[in-house]
């Protein structure tokens, strides 16, 4: 037998044959088919029981209830908390998505020491030797009231502990951040005196004069916002939206009024002439000067010089001004968009003088004239001698703003450390290159920050903190929320990361500090602290999750001093020679200040905001010939020029153009920076005097084809 | 009839030739051709049938034995530890904190696998890394609840077989390409099944659901 090629073919059949009947094919092929129906390498989240955490969302003011679903011990999922007397139910895109913040790409996982350009990682413990070393030097230079602090707010225990670390480290320099809060908070200092804020009871008042306040685009407390505008025409309730620009808030109002960009107070002031005129006003609470201010409105603000000025008919503002003084539950509202940067006194003082004239403070759909901070009350300050001499002394400066220019004129470091808490000025204060120079001028930056962004960047050691779910923290209602609700963030999660809460650092860090500024931090922990400062309200905090201190009109009515407008405060004016006004947008699905927007939140931004990562900006296509819809352009202001796509949008006034805000992020996160162009970098700082605010509401600009 | 057609026949008839008609030694050839298929099929065939499993499957050993006549005579059920929760979810495998409502880190018996489980695990506070024989691919959906409860209920049984009067743990058999367990495509390699457990495939569901609705269902029913 000759084994030949015919053999090596039965070989070769047969084993196919042998194969082909054998089980492996077919279960090759499920095999396969289930492999590819299921890669192993695509993560699949672990199963197991669900639970929901309830807490509260400190992403913004809002400060909603929110519940979080667990599976197996990890959150999956936020919801609005039903029943919570804020949002009940409700959630914004940010606070859904605020899960991703737990894993952002730009956490800050340790402390972290500068050395160079570059942070290396450090413990706990080195992080605090360090920083209590720099200051002990200071101290010991007898000078502790070069440590200066910049927090994000001015409600709840973390800033009153800020405070309370600098008064007995000896440095009265605390400055806060600005936002509707503090706006509305100096403006009832102005208005009423010390010690108050201002709510607008927008779910009850039947005519709402919005001086651009973005009402569902992120003002206030946002969801309990869209709330009340979503129950507008159930209860038959006005909202006439005055701005340059048709937003969202103006084409969901029942009267869009188109106003020149940045004589908003012209107006509220002139339609405060036409009601004084009318003899439509209750004086029965005016304390000081409303005399006075009768007689300059009437002469500075007369009906037709308004027109003029704010580009609005005569008789528009007087048949507006008439409605709201006519209506039974009439309020005025402040803040153009967010009411956080590029506000002014004048302008705030002037549109809730509207609320003052017609009497609906603290009643029923009016503006409510509330307490803060009321529900804290911590230990008596023990201060040494250093304490006393230091805390004593005059601040450094008026506002953040006032504390760049001082330091950027020095010629020796006026302030020798600044703790900056969970703000971002090196990005959202107008042409922050300033702010990020007179950080350099610093010689010792300490922040405390979840995430490594524009500010923290600059800092010489940082304090990694816990995001809002894994932290404890008090969250008192703010910006402008008529109601008093206390609600307590509590962890849902053990922290990803080495993090603490910032009452924690402080706490550790005074006691590394030792002296009479430890005496003041005697607490185990945070929590400890804050169960004995909300002492009276702990329990129903801790076991409920919120308290409800108060609903409804407060009583009595409050005075309303006039002095401040009597004497008629210069309009601010946009800087600049150019023909144009850049404006910047707030936009709902994007944040202003911290944190950065989620990487959820900006895929949901329109391709007519932000295509690709250029911006887009919007412009009436009368204002200038020769550019095209969609085409490139340059645009330029005093304080840069940057590439830009247009948008033609006849919903915005002609000669203004509008920018959002909350883009050109240039911190370390793949899938937020780089994407557009940071509005801020475009404008310039115009100071108000007295009120010492950034009250750059835009700036002059002009726009070309590129 | 063209030249190229004569020469196309010419062609085939010169090939037939040589294969089937010619000289007697080609038989031979055929004859070796064909023991040599014949070898190479049952090589191949019992290869495929014995070996390719083998090859095919890891095993792997639990953390350490389960007793589970030993856990159903002092706790009398299932339920007890595999229970429904009260959404209707289903927990599985007993967590942890489950076992440690009998179990502390002081072992109650004398066996070495409680031992184990009291040192390696209550007292470190891991959670024990059993292999799930039953695991389905996570594209399935599947209620417990809705087959478990209700007119009819199923025993465990008709699914997972006598598992609860096992007294040791068998080895987990991990398929090498999809990394399920063995016991969802069934020891048999064929897919024959003798019992209704044998096999936890998509068809026996649908055979299950065919008796017993009159309808196998349909895809997004389970695949959502």
């Amino acid at each position: 037998m000759k084994v030949d090629r015919r053999s090596f073919l039965g070989l070769g059949l047969g084993a196919v044959a042998g194969v082909v009947v054998s089980p492996v094919g077919l279960k090759l092929t499920d095999d396969s088919s289930i492999w590819t129906q299921n890669w192993p390498w695509t993560p699949v989240p672990v199963d197991g029981e669900i639970s929901y955490d309830n807490s509260v969302c400190n992403l913004c003011p809002g400060n909603c209830g929110i519940s979080v679903r667990k599976i197996a011990g990890r959150p999956v999922k936020i919801e609005g908390l039903a029943g919570y007397p804020i949002n009940d139910g409700g959630a914004c895109l940010h606070g859904i998505a605020g899960l991703q913040y737990l894993y952002d790409p730009a956490r800050i996982k340790t402390p972290l020491r500068k050395n160079g350009d570059k942070f290396e990682k450090i413990s706990w413990a080195e992080a605090i030797s360090l920083t209590a070393e720099k200051l002990t030097d200071i101290r010991e230079n007898k000078a502790p009231q070069k440590l200066a602090c910049i927090t994000n707010k001015v409600k709840g225990s973390v800033p009153k502990l800020f405070e309370r670390f600098l008064t007995a480290f000896g440095s009265p320099n605390l400055y806060t951040m600005p936002s509707l809060e503090s706006n509305l908070e100096m403006t009832a200092q102005t208005l009423h005196g010390a010690g108050n804020t201002i709510g607008f009871d927008l779910e009850n008042s039947d005519f709402v004069l919005s001086f651009g306040a973005g009402l569902i685009e992120g003002w206030g407390a946002p969801v309990s916002c869209f709330k009340a505008n979503a129950s507008r025409k159930e209860r038959h309730a006005k909202l006439y939206q005055v701005e340059p620009r048709l937003s969202n808030t103006a084409a969901n109002a029942d009267k869009w009024i188109p106003i020149n960009p940045g004589t908003e107070s012209d107006l509220a002031l002139g339609i405060c002439a036409v009601i004084i005129k009318n003899n439509l006003f209750d004086a029965s609470n005016f304390k000081g000067g409303f005399n006075k201010f009768a007689i300059m409105v009437q002469r500075e603000y007369a009906l037709a010089k308004v027109a003029q000025a704010c580009g609005i008919k005569p008789d528009d503002i007087e048949k507006m001004a008439l409605l709201f003084a006519k209506a039974k539950m009439p309020v005025a509202i402040p803040g153009k968009g967010r009411g956080k940067n590029g506000q002014s006194l004048k302008e705030f003082s002037a549109v809730h003088t509207l609320n003052c004239l017609v009497g609906n403070l603290n009643k029923k759909g009016g503006a409510f004239i509330m307490p803060q901070n009321d529900y804290l009350s911590f230990p008596e300050a023990i201060l040494d001698d250093a304490a006393e001499t230091g805390a004593g002394q005059e601040k450094l400066a008026s506002s953040i703003n006032d504390l760049v220019a001082k330091l950027a004129a020095a010629e020796n470091p006026i302030v020798d450390a600044l703790f900056v808490y969970n703000a971002n000025p090196c990005y959202s204060f107008s042409d922050p290159k300033r702010v990020k120079e007179a950080f350099k001028r610093i010689p010792f930056v300490v922040s405390f920050s979840s995430f490594l962004d524009e500010t923290a960047m600059e800092a010489d050691v940082i304090f990694p903190m816990n995001t809002f779910l894994e932290g404890i923290e008090d969250v008192p209602s703010q910006a402008g929320l008529a109601k008093n609700v206390i609600g307590l963030a509590r962890p849902v999660i053990k922290p990803v990361f080495d993090t603490k809460d910032p009452g924690d650092a402080l706490i550790l860090l005074a006691q590394a500090l030792g002296g009479t500024v430890a005496e003041n931090f005697e607490w185990a922990s945070f929590a400890d602290c804050l169960e004995e400062v909300t002492l009276d309200i702990w329990d129903a905090l801790s076991e409920e999750g919120h308290v409800l201190v108060s609903e409804g009109a407060p009583y009595g009515t409050p005075l309303v001093d006039f002095t401040f407008l009597s004497t008629n405060p210069a309009t601010i004016q946009a800087q600049g020679d150019f023909e144009l006004t850049l404006i910047p947008i707030d936009n709902m699905r994007l944040t202003g200040t911290v944190p950065a927007v989620s990487p959820f939140a900006l895929k949901t931004v329109s391709d007519k905001v932000l295509t690709g990562t250029d911006i887009v900006v919007e412009i009436n296509p009368v204002t200038v010939k020769g550019l095209k819809d969609c085409g490139d352009a340059l645009l330029t202001t005093p304080v840069g020029a940057v590439k830009v796509k247009v948008n033609f949008n006849e919903g915005i006034m002609p000669g203004v153009i509008g920018m959002v805000r909350g883009l050109g992020h240039t911190f370390d996160n793949k899938f937020v920076s780089n994407k557009g162009v940071n509005v801020n970098d475009l404008i310039g700082p115009v100071i108000e005097s007295g009120s010492g605010l950034d009250a750059a509401f835009g700036i002059k600009a002009k726009i070309s084809k590129a | 009839m063209s030249k190229i057609e004569n020469k196309n026949e010419n062609g085939s008839m010169d090939g037939a030739g040589e294969g089937t008609g010619g000289d007697p030694k080609d038989d031979k050839g055929l004859g070796l051709g064909v023991i040599f298929f014949m070898v190479a099929f049952l090589v191949c065939f019992l290869s495929g049938w014995l070996l390719f499993p083998k090859l095919l499957y890891s095993k792997r050993e639990q953390p350490f034995n389960f007793d589970h006549v030993l856990h159903t005579e002092e706790v009398g059920d299932c339920e007890t530890c595999h229970f429904l929760r009260e959404d209707g979810t289903f927990s599985g495998m007993p967590s942890l904190e489950s076992c440690m409502e009998c179990h502390t880190d002081e072992p109650m018996g004398e066996t070495e696998d409680e031992a184990i489980f009291a040192q390696e695990y209550v007292a470190k506070e891991k959670e024990v890394p059993w292999f799930v024989y039953s695991k389905q691919p996570d594209c399935v959906f599947f209620s417990h609840a809705a087959h478990i409860t209700g007119d009819k209920p199923m025993d465990c049984k008709s699914c997972h077989g006598p598992i609860g009067e096992s007294t040791t743990s068998k080895p987990y058999e991990e398929n090498r390409i999809t990394g399920y367990s063995r016991d969802i495509w069934g020891q048999n390699i064929w897919g024959i099944k003798k019992h209704s457990w044998d096999r936890m495939k998509m068809d026996d569901c649908a055979a299950c659901h065919k008796e017993e609705t009159g309808h196998q269902g349909y895809c997004l029913q389970c695949h959502k």
